[in-house]
């Protein structure tokens, strides 16, 4: 039976895309068998930032509607081994995404896949609410930022109440925190909220820090998920992230700041 | 920098006001979400129950949702018609104070509230 991740976070521009890409890239790394679900439909992007935008021929949309077999819809990712992607549809809207079309499609990946993420739209309105239905678990991906604690803190309760697992009264849906964006300088000038203010307002386990990283521009450019920038701090961030998620017990690390060398100052590149 | 600024007091770094803010207006978005929505309600029965006695004109009811630190005020100000200006009672204040906040913590002095209690427009 595969496990069903959302990756969510209410508030648009925090990083679930490129989360999304990294963690399944992260997953397929490991041995295990993943896809990695579009959501966004009408503004598709996690093809872009997979790298397989060229490869899109049918969508999740077609395969709801009939108009197309999943294995027709699923793109095989050149890199990695057991990495999928299902892109969405880029001219339908959200209504496309019907309660039953979702589940069986999801129950159909389910036969095949060890995990199954899904890479949920800005908003609580369909979209983000069909891709966090059917969930075991949730990676809330927050920026140390007002706006974005106060919308993760709304989807949390939106998890608590809407989804399959609330709706029916099972096992509620694991919720865990990824702090993505980070900057320890700001945070020790006391310009950014720190890991700990925010875990304590939204009291929920921390999955992982991800460092404000140059890496996760460059990357996207060449559409490449930043895991895979393996000197990049954001790259081994995210590699934490994934160990930690499967249960390995692994330090943070990024969380301070980085005392610079004469030599990297020299060269000013920070990673 | 000059030598001056040594000296003063840091300003209050913005990341301790960020939290406080988040704090305080999450304790109030998550009470909302747990306890049933009652304000409409109580707002339509209020009106009701005043209507009963005072021809009021309901696009001249005004309802103000204060939410302070400590103490939330409900303010529901209804204009009365200038012939009706005898009968009084004109405005219906309620006070709640959240669930969850420390022991002891200084509620607002109603005083303040009062002010805009009986409020009239002719």
């Amino acid at each position: 039976m595969s496990k069903i991740i959302v990756m969510t976070s209410g508030k648009g521009g925090v990083g679930k895309t490129t989360s999304s890409a990294a963690f399944a890239t992260g997953l397929a790394l490991r041995g295990f068998k993943t896809v990695v679900i579009d959501f966004d439909v009408g503004l598709r992007n996690l093809d872009l930032v997979m790298g397989c935008e060229r490869r899109v021929v049918f969508d999740f949309i077609n395969v709801i509607n009939g108009e197309a077999k999943l294995n027709q819809a699923l793109i095989k990712d050149k890199r990695i081994e057991n990495l999928y992607i299902l892109p969405t549809s880029q001219t339908r809207d959200k209504d496309a995404l019907t309660r039953e079309g979702v589940e069986k499609v999801l129950n159909e990946l389910s036969k095949e896949f060890d995990y199954i993420l899904c890479d949920s739209p800005a908003g609580i309105e369909r979209g983000a609410l069909m891709s966090l239905y059917f969930a075991d678990h949730a990676i809330i991906v927050t920026n140390p930022e007002v706006s974005s604690v106060r919308d993760s803190d709304r989807i949390l309760g939106v998890l608590n109440s809407r989804s399959r697992r609330a709706e029916q009264g099972l096992e509620p849906v694991t919720q865990q925190l990824l702090l993505t964006r980070y900057d320890p300088e700001r945070v020790e000038k006391g310009e950014m909220l720190k890991v700990d203010d925010v875990l304590e307002i939204l009291a929920i386990p921390l999955l992982g820090v991800i460092p404000e990283s140059q890496a996760v521009l460059r990357a996207s450019n060449v559409g490449m998920p930043v895991i895979l920038d393996e000197v990049s701090n954001a790259g081994l961030a995210y590699s934490d992230a994934v160990g930690r998620f499967l249960g390995e017990d692994i330090e943070h690390r990024f969380v301070t700041p980085q005392k610079k060398g004469l030599f990297s100052r020299l060269l000013r590149r920070s990673a | 920098m000059s030598i001056f600024n040594f000296f003063r007091a840091a300003p209050r770094a913005s990341a301790v006001q960020a939290k406080e803010r988040l704090q305080i207006v999450m304790a109030h978005e998550r009470a909302g979400r747990s306890g049933p929505d009652y304000l409409p309600m109580l707002q339509q029965e209020l009106l009701a129950v005043i209507a009963k006695y005072v021809n009021i004109d309901e696009n001249k009811v005004e309802v103000k949702l204060d939410r302070g630190g400590d103490c939330s005020t409900l303010e529901v100000n209804i204009e009365l018609p200038a012939r009706e200006q005898a009968k009084a009672a004109a405005a219906t204040k309620a006070a709640e104070k959240p669930a969850g906040n420390d022991v002891g913590a200084v509620k607002r002095p109603a005083g303040g509230a009062v002010g805009n209690a009986g409020k009239k427009r002719i």
